[in-house]
């Protein structure tokens, strides 16, 4: 049999019809966090990607990957986290295992790894991260690293991230379950303070956690350390001194916040500061949870003036963009489903919308919030992505740097939100900011000529 | 050759390479209508798929096994098989490249009988199938990319009657820099086989219908037609012979092998254009020799600005060779040069070419970008490179002319131009503003600092010397 025949494909896979529904049509039972079908090309990377993008952030560590050249090599200094501080995140450390090491065990030569590093880069926490390799030839990362704490009396810490023991959402739980072993030993005697909390799946991309922050500051807030963006040791160890974790980026940090309430009792709540809606109403939670009418009536006061500020603004891309269709296929829920809201924000209906990582609850609240006829994907490929952007009539898609070139291709506008990118998308100003965005690419006059 | 030292270190900071299947990947997208499998975890493929979408600026689709937990364990056939059936029913390719990943090798899969088993299975027997033994700790992409452009060879190259065309296999240049190595083919009435081309795979024009494998690649019948060639050019002086498919072509088919430096520069350039000479008998066309004319202008025109430059290079070897050459050829002096591969030929190569180099130049081989830093800081002041070099601007104050593999700080990266007198030419132009914008930046005030606040004169800050002396650096 010949396979060559120019066959325009035009059904999904077998095994990917379970995870792809459309509203309306179907029923809401998606298919969500397994395991990525081989062949399908799949958008996602895997569990040591999970666990360096939550943890890269945290400015002062050492990040050492416990493996061959490549997976440091991919992943070093990618990300738009800024820092306010040291800067020794930017680098990526590697034990560059060989295949004598493979053969007889990269213990010795981590262990030996961590001793020069530490010798050359004063820092008090150390993360290791596993990759697939390590799990494999059984290196015991736990040992060594408790080893090498000892000799250099700072925190050594395992991230078991061996690529292949499941997606990137396990990835996420390894990065919570290192971060977690940093707030463990704290110290007695510091006790929660008053309005203070931690803000938790923010990676500072652009600013963005200093924008939050600066909010929360005229609301009467004090954040005690973001997780991660812009963090540092000590804020990190610090950790319990908060009384509310509010979480943004729930797929990557709901598990850390669940164990923080379970080891500290410190309670939780979900945010998201992703458009005018979301910020305004997560700043209302914040400030009902503490009961402070002073901080609510500051809520208000800050959320009139910053809305008014910016509401002329977005009246003038509404205008102009009305009636446009967006797709989106993004990492997390979290963000797609803020981005429904804020693309409604602008007069823009969501057509198609798909997560690499995305919970069940999340995909609930998807379907409850789009139209009919919507399609609804988990863990898309691009054979998919193409063939409902097309379907569907998208004028925009919203991705990352793999999905770009797609949209691109297929004469479609498209906006970049992903850990990459040099300008916020949070509050009040990320508002203006995807407006401008979806404006500069969907109404430019480059479209005119294709 | 001077010192040689070699130091053992145990850990790599800012890694100045990348892993073997990513160079498998770029071979295999020079293959007309090629997908490729990577056997191993979901993350291998993403990555690259990533690294290349960034560079390219295409959508870069490559397959993977996705292996779990329970293939590992137990073996991956089941996800190989299942990947590959997948894979085919969503793009039909005319070929299948596989390559392992650390995972795959480790456990130790049999990707050669596994792939043959599973075209049995489904009746596909004339579906070709090449498959590389790439795991990421075996070398860099560099090997990655030439040891599959062997196993290409090997697999699909037939013996043939004889022909009359010429092989010409290429290293890792841009799309742009293939189009030009055709054009000079053309020009000089050469046929000629290039593999492999990505000039069209990894530089599509916008096109409807939006293809998901695109158009262009070298032709499979083309790959076959190789064992008859009546000679193979191959831009690879720094391959060694296990890897080499020119080299497989000769012992195998006899095919003649020309290893031939990267055309960048005028000598090296000069060497393709007699080696065509040579082989065709055609004399070297007028709109050629203007080019070199031009180039030669381009020189005499800038070489005052450039005598100012001292140049860190680094990446792949046969690239970092071309771009040496162009540096040495016009005063820009190396005193860093600089890859992740661990490469005794380049260490050769470039050692008697700095042999008539005033400066001292240290070459770094199996190094990263922490020790090309160090090496650099007070005596380079201009850096030749991928975007992975950016720290060298960003900590060091060195301004960083993008050249070669990854690109992703700017655009345009697969349309750079740096072959032939052409290219070299605009090269030579992207250098040397670069170091007059660097000057014209800052010469107002050190001028004022120096004279008008008359402080302590800037030492000269290269001292020239004749020196013959090369530290060499082995990792």
């Amino acid at each position: 049999m010949d396979v060559r025949q120019a066959v325009i494909w035009d059904s999904v896979l077998k095994e990917r019809k379970e995870s792809i529904i459309t509203k309306g049509k179907q029923k809401n039972r998606l298919k969500c966090d397994t395991d990525s079908v081989a062949g399908c090309v799949s958008q996602r990377a895997c569990v040591y990607c999970g666990a360096r993008v939550v943890l890269n952030p945290v400015t002062d560590a050492i990040h050492l990957v416990h493996g061959p050249i490549g997976c440091a090599s991919y992943t070093w200094d990618i990300r738009g986290s800024l820092s306010s501080g040291s800067e020794l995140y930017r680098n990526s450390f590697s034990t560059d295992l060989q295949e004598q090491d493979v053969i007889f065990g990269g213990e010795k030569k981590l262990a030996r790894a961590i001793d020069e590093l530490v010798a050359q880069y004063p820092a008090k926490v150390v993360f290791v991260y596993a990759t697939c390799i390590v799990g494999v030839i059984g290196d015991d990362l736990e040992a060594v690293c408790k080893a090498a704490a000892a000799r250099h009396q700072i925190e050594v810490i395992p991230v078991q991230s061996s690529g292949f023991a499941g997606n990137k959402a396990a990835g996420y739980r390894a990065a919570c379950d290192a971060l977690l072993r940093l707030i463990q030993p704290t110290q007695t005697g510091i006790s929660a303070r008053a309005n203070t909390i931690n803000y938790l799946g923010d990676f500072n991309l652009a600013g963005e956690v200093w924008i939050i922050k600066n909010y929360l500051r005229q609301i009467g807030v004090e954040v005690n350390v973001a997780f991660t963006g812009d963090s540092h040791y000590e804020a990190l160890k610090n950790a319990t001194a908060a009384s509310l974790n509010i979480i943004q980026c729930a797929g990557s940090m709901i598990y850390l916040a669940q164990r923080m309430k379970e080891l500290y009792g410190i309670p939780y709540l979900n945010v998201s500061f992703l458009g005018l809606q979301d910020t305004a109403e997560s700043l209302r939670k914040i400030a009902s949870h503490f009961g402070d009418e002073e901080m609510q009536r500051r809520v208000e006061e800050l959320v009139a003036r910053e809305t008014a500020r910016v509401e002329p603004t977005l009246e003038w891309y509404r205008r102009r963009l009305q009636g446009k269709k967006a797709a989106i296929y993004v990492g997390g829920g979290f963000k797609a489903i803020s981005l429904i809201k804020q693309f409604r924000e602008i007069g823009i209906d969501v057509v198609m919308i798909g997560t690499q990582t995305g919970r069940k609850e999340e995909y609930e609240i998807i379907h409850e919030l789009v139209d009919d006829g919507t399609v609804i994907l988990d863990d898309a490929n691009p054979s998919e992505l193409e063939k409902f952007m097309v379907e569907k009539g998208a004028h925009l898609l919203v991705g990352g740097v793999k999905e770009r070139p797609l949209a691109y291709k297929l004469g479609i506008a498209f906006i970049d939100h992903n850990h990459d990118r040099k300008h916020p998308l949070s509050g009040f100003v990320g508002a203006v900011n995807l407006a401008k965005e979806v404006y500069t690419t969907l109404c430019s006059p480059v479209w005119q000529y294709v | 050759m001077g010192k040689k030292h070699t130091s053992c270190r145990n850990v790599n900071e800012n890694p100045c390479n990348m892993c073997m299947p990513m160079g498998g990947i770029l071979a295999f997208k020079g293959l007309e209508q090629s997908m490729v499998m990577l056997h191993g975890s979901q993350g291998c493929a993403t990555y690259m798929r990533r690294h290349m979408a960034e560079h390219f600026n295409e959508p870069i689709d490559v397959a993977s096994s996705s292996l779990n937990e329970k293939g590992t364990i137990y073996g991956g056939e089941k996800n190989l098989k299942q990947g590959l059936d997948n894979m085919i029913k969503a793009y039909r390719p005319g070929v299948i490249g596989i390559l392992t990943t650390c995972l795959a090798e480790t456990i130790g899969e049999d990707i050669d009988r596994i792939s043959q088993e599973y075209l049995r299975e489904k009746g596909y027997g004339d579906l070709p199938v090449v498959t590389v033994n790439s795991p990421g700790y075996g070398g860099t992409h560099t090997e990655g990319y030439w040891l599959t452009l062997r196993r290409i060879v090997a697999r699909l190259a037939q013996k043939t009657g004889a022909n009359s065309k010429i092989n010409v296999i290429i290293p890792n240049l841009s799309p742009a820099d293939i189009r030009e190595i055709k054009r000079i083919l053309q020009l000089m009435r050469v046929d000629y086989i290039l593999l492999p081309d990505y000039s069209d795979t990894l530089d599509r024009p916008y096109q409807k219908p939006y293809r998901k494998i695109p158009e262009g690649g070298t032709k499979l019948a083309d790959i076959a037609a190789m064992g008859g060639a009546a000679a193979t050019i191959q831009f690879g002086l720094t391959v060694d012979e296990s890897m080499s498919p020119g080299h497989y072509l000769e012992s195998r088919f006899g095919v003649p092998l020309y290893n031939l430096p990267v055309p960048m520069g005028v000598e090296n350039t000069d060497m393709f254009m007699n080696m065509l000479m040579k082989l065709t008998g055609n004399p070297l066309p007028a709109c050629l020799e203007q080019e070199r004319g031009r180039l030669l202008d381009c020189m005499i025109d800038s070489h005052k600005y450039n005598a100012r430059g001292r140049s860190v290079i680094f990446g792949e070897p046969d690239n970092i060779y071309g771009v040496a050459k162009i540096c040495l050829e016009n005063g820009i002096y190396p005193v860093v040069v600089a890859t992740g591969s661990k490469n005794p030929l380049l260490v050769k190569l470039l050692a008697e070419k700095l042999a008539h180099s005033p400066l001292r130049c240290t070459v770094l081989t199996g190094t990263d970008f922490t020790t090309i830093r160090k090496q650099s800081r007070g005596k380079a002041n201009i850096a030749i490179g991928s975007s992975d070099g950016r720290f060298l601007t960003e900590k060091e104050g060195i301004p960083l002319v993008r050249y070669g593999f990854p690109i992703h700080d700017r655009t345009g990266g697969q349309r750079l131009l740096s072959v032939g007198y052409a290219g070299t030419t605009q090269f030579l132009d992207r250098i040397t503003n670069t170091l007059l914008e660097h000057k014209h930046k800052h010469y107002r005030k050190s001028m004022y600092e120096m004279f008008y606040l008359n402080n302590q004169p800037v030492e000269e800050f290269f001292l020239e010397s004749s020196g013959e002396q090369h530290d060499v650096f082995m990792q």
